[in-house]
């Protein structure tokens, strides 16, 4: 390429042509466009009206800044009624409006001072050239004296236990990281408390109470009517004080009746109704949203996240969506109160994509 | 008169023609609208011999063609036997019956009776056999002392946001089925929605919510709609969708506007 840097403030716009080489080319070298002097340059009014135009502007990003304080301070100090949201809202707007403008005025007028006001020249920097030969060199011999003054090749034994030293230090952070969360522990035996295990089992158990959410209310098989849906918890949940949350992320249930009929049920799972009223966990065995867009004619359960669809009819099998595999099913039955309680735990770990879920079909796992 | 004549064929003129017939057709049209809604109606017995025997009259001439003379359900349309009035008082009411077309589900329009046609239609349906009944006052009563604002919180989020969104805005079900709104939607309307479950929505029934907690849910969806938007405009509040779209165009519209103003050159 020719040589192209040229120009100065003073003299601007003048374009040089390729050198030589430009033969060598398919195309010839254009060079920079012509320049062309803007209004500005020549209308010395035009300029005073640029020069207005940025600093009404900045003057507005000034005003922009008060908006806010007023924003702030003002509307904040008044004495607010919780309930007055037409307060709140003036506030969030002034707020709003304050920051756009404070930083859009001081942007959108810098910008205008360099379109409008400021020289418009081209200009061709070179590149700086890439480091000599000399300073590798210099690099590489002060690398080599490193090497060569810590002994790390003539002592092996100090560098192989270096690396194993730095190997094994990070593993207590791993097994703090694991124990991080010890608020779960629900077994007397310490090994059923760790990782998978725990992941693996919910508060349902043996005769736990299928209770409302929120009211916290067992449930008569009575109450479970054709085409009502109810959100279910195991009993003593709600009065958790602590890993509430937790644990009811693990052991929600959604509890329908269907009409028995209806219902296509695998060998094993025979028993785990109670006159159609069947209760699914309610977390997608996709990525573990809660599922709960129970369509009563259909028999479908939408997951509102991606849109994985399962039918109660075939057992929550999947019929549409992301979604791997069914809906775990919590065995139920009715205790001499009348009142629904699970026959056990559910009898595969609900969620999203466990990592050691068994892949044998059920009649061989003993399901 | 004279200048009226003589300003005939001002380009103008056109545009005041029009915004005349709007103004004057939209002014009918609220007045009319008003009228209708101000049909003032007592509730009556719906057990009363007249309403019934009205009740089936109407019944014969609008609803039996889909769902059967005795409302014993067609080939189009189910039994209503048993649905109760409710059912009848929520489908009619907001216009989802008569079916306007076939499709995923049945929408609401304007109302195709007024207060008294449907009552005298609740009355017939629920003399055929006993289902939910129009709720009573007191659990409609959003004022009053036993509301718990707080706990109706609760109860619909966990009962009823999956559906119809935590803003109250509705939301999409499966193959074009979709959870309406509930802003604006009448208390009476609310509870026997829930208690009967129209369409594919579940039932929610006083063995599961209790008349008192649907009178929480819908005290505060009414205290909802009250709160108005403190962050500005809702766009429907439908969630993420609306807001990301609005971004999306309107925001990046924006900033390509911005680069376009930038990188062109001053006059």
């Amino acid at each position: 390429m020719g040589e192209q840097r040229h120009g100065d403030p003073g003299t601007p716009g003048t374009v040089e042509r390729a050198g030589d080489d430009s033969g060598n080319f398919a195309i010839e070298d254009p060079g920079l466009p012509p320049h062309r002097p803007r209004i500005t340059d020549e209308d010395p009014r035009a300029a005073k009206r640029a020069e207005r135009q940025v600093s009404f502007l900045f003057i507005l990003s000034i005003i922009g800044t008060i908006i806010f304080f007023v924003g702030y301070f003002g509307v904040g100090q008044l004495p607010l009624d919780e309930t007055d949201m037409g307060l709140i809202r003036l506030q969030n707007t002034l707020l709003g409006l304050g920051t756009a403008f404070a930083m859009l005025g001081i942007g959108v007028g810098i910008v205008q001072w360099g379109r409008a006001l400021m020289p418009d020249h081209e200009w061709v920097e070179e590149r700086e050239s890439v480091a000599n030969e000399e300073d590798r060199s210099d690099a590489v011999n002060m690398i080599n004296d490193i090497v060569d003054e810590s002994q790390i090749k003539r002592r092996p034994l100090l560098r192989n236990t270096l690396i194993g030293a730095l190997a094994i230090a990070p593993l207590p952070a791993v097994a703090m990281f694991r124990d991080l969360d010890n608020s779960g522990n629900q077994s007397d035996d310490p090994a059923q408390n760790f990782g998978v295990e725990r992941m693996r089992h919910t508060m349902w158990d043996t005769g736990t109470r299928l209770v409302r959410d929120v009211t916290g209310t067992p449930i008569k098989a009575e109450d479970v009517t054709i085409g009502s849906a109810l959100h279910v918890v195991p009993d003593g949940l709600l009065d958790l004080e602590h890993d509430k949350l937790n644990q009811k992320a693990k052991a929600v249930v959604l509890l329908m009746r269907l009409n028995p009929e209806d219902m296509q049920i695998s060998d094993g799972r025979e028993d785990w109704h109670v006159d159609g009223i069947v209760a699914y966990s309610k977390i997608c065995t996709h990525v573990g949203c809660p599922i709960a867009l129970y369509e009563q004619h259909t028999h479908h359960l939408l997951c509102p996240c991606h849109q994985s669809t399962y039918d109660l009819t075939q057992e929550c099998k999947v019929v549409f969506g992301p979604a791997s595999h069914p809906l775990p099913q919590l065995p139920i039955t009715v205790d001499n109160d009348g009142y629904l309680v699970a026959q056990s735990d559910f009898q595969e770990p609900v969620g999203p994509a466990y990592w050691e879920r068994d892949p044998r079909p059920a009649e061989e796992r003993g399901a | 008169m004279k200048a009226l004549s003589q300003n005939r064929r001002h380009p103008m003129v056109g545009v005041a023609l029009l915004l005349l017939g709007l103004l004057l057709t939209g002014g009918l049209y609220s007045l009319a609208s008003n009228i209708n809604s101000a049909s003032a109606y007592s509730q009556a017995d719906y057990t009363s011999a007249d309403n019934i025997s009205d009740g089936e009259t109407l019944f014969n001439a609008n609803c039996a063609s889909c769902h059967g003379i005795g409302a014993t359900g067609g080939p189009a349309g189910p039994s209503l036997v048993g649905v109760g009035a409710a059912s009848v008082d929520f489908q009619v009411g907001t216009g989802r019956m008569p079916l306007q077309m076939t499709g995923p589900q049945g929408q609401e329009k304007q109302n195709q009776f007024n207060e008294e046609q449907t009552m005298q239609l609740a009355a017939y349906v629920h003399s055929l056999g006993t289902g939910p009944s129009i709720p009573e006052d007191e659990y409609l009563d959003t004022d009053h002392a036993d509301v718990n604002l707080a706990r109706g919180g609760d109860l619909f989020r966990v009962n009823c946001a999956m559906c119809h969104s935590a803003s109250a805005g509705g939301g999409a079900l499966t193959r074009g089925k979709y959870a309406p709104t509930l802003h604006g939607v009448e208390e009476e309307h609310m509870y026997e929605a829930m208690v009967t479950g129209p369409q594919n929505m579940p039932v929610f029934s006083d063995s599961n919510l209790t008349p008192e907690d649907k009178r929480d849910v819908i005290a505060y969806l009414k205290e909802f709609e009250t709160q108005g938007h403190p962050g500005g405009a809702s766009l429907g509040s439908l969630g993420p969708v609306a807001e990301g779209l609005f971004v999306w165009t309107g925001g990046l519209a924006l900033l390509i506007g911005f680069m376009v103003w930038m990188t062109t050159r001053s006059s």
